[in-house]
């Protein structure tokens, strides 16, 4: 990850490029932690639920495209 | 009908790239905002998320976004400004991602409405995506400052570039 960031003034046209304090790289690098641990709990969601609707068409004996009939 | 459009501030991300953009002391002589962008990152996933904070606010987003993503649609809604889909570093390589943010009124004592248009793009038959969103940030401040970041704070790479336009309405 750049520990930098661009900074522009727009008043002044300025444009700096700084170095993140260290608070800013901690923050940072949390919210790369809280990102990473939703993110693999949205996957988790949707592998248990593929798993399941995988589970009840093996039940039913009928691919995905006969369940969509049914349904439609 | 806004019959001015005038460059504020560009900027091009140099080498090592960056883990922000920051547009600040945005002066409140203009009527409206926009944000246009081309921006990838060097993350390890192929769709990543942009977020467009204000004032260094984190808080008090809403969104109302309408996607495509390959042979799929939908929408969503979030508490969150990450409304603009980007190429992650694992999308095809040097392909950046073309996003426009408009804000109207942006200088006003009321909340800000704000949208935005992005898109992912490959070469391949998958990561390609189109978003639009309709966006709320609940805060009546005048808008100074705009700060656009990777949501899984990844770095923005090289050659990325965000310019700031002004809209006047006369």
């Amino acid at each position: 990850m750049a520990d930098t960031k661009i900074i522009v003034n727009c008043e002044t046209g300025e444009t700096l490029e700084v170095e993140l304090t260290a608070e800013e790289v901690a923050q940072r690098e949390a919210d790369a932690q809280a990102y990473a641990e939703a993110k693999a709990q949205e996957d988790f969601a949707k592998a248990a639920k593929a798993a399941e609707k995988a589970d009840l068409l093996a039940k039913l004996s009928i691919t995905e495209d006969e369940a969509k009939l049914l349904l439609g | 009908m806004p019959d001015t459009f005038i460059k504020i501030a560009s900027v091009t991300v140099g080498s090592g790239g960056a883990s922000s953009i920051d547009f600040t002391s945005i002066p409140s002589t203009y009527t409206d905002l926009v944000v246009k962008y081309s921006i990838r990152t060097t993350s390890a996933n192929q769709i990543d998320y942009l977020k467009c904070e204000f004032n260094g606010s984190t808080t008090s987003y809403t969104e109302r976004v309408l996607y495509g993503y390959g042979t799929t649609v939908g929408s969503a809604s979030n508490s969150g400004s990450y409304d603009n889909i980007i190429n992650g570093g694992a999308n095809t390589a040097s392909t950046f991602s073309n996003g426009e943010i408009y804000v109207p009124n942006y200088a006003g004592s009321n909340y800000k409405s704000f949208s935005s248009d992005s898109v992912a793009e490959s070469n391949t038959t998958s990561n390609n995506m189109l978003m639009l969103a309709a966006e709320l940030w609940s805060n009546t401040s005048a808008i100074t400052s705009i700060k656009l970041s990777d949501l899984s704070s990844g770095t923005i790479a090289q050659y990325s570039t965000a310019t700031l336009y002004g809209i006047k309405n006369s």
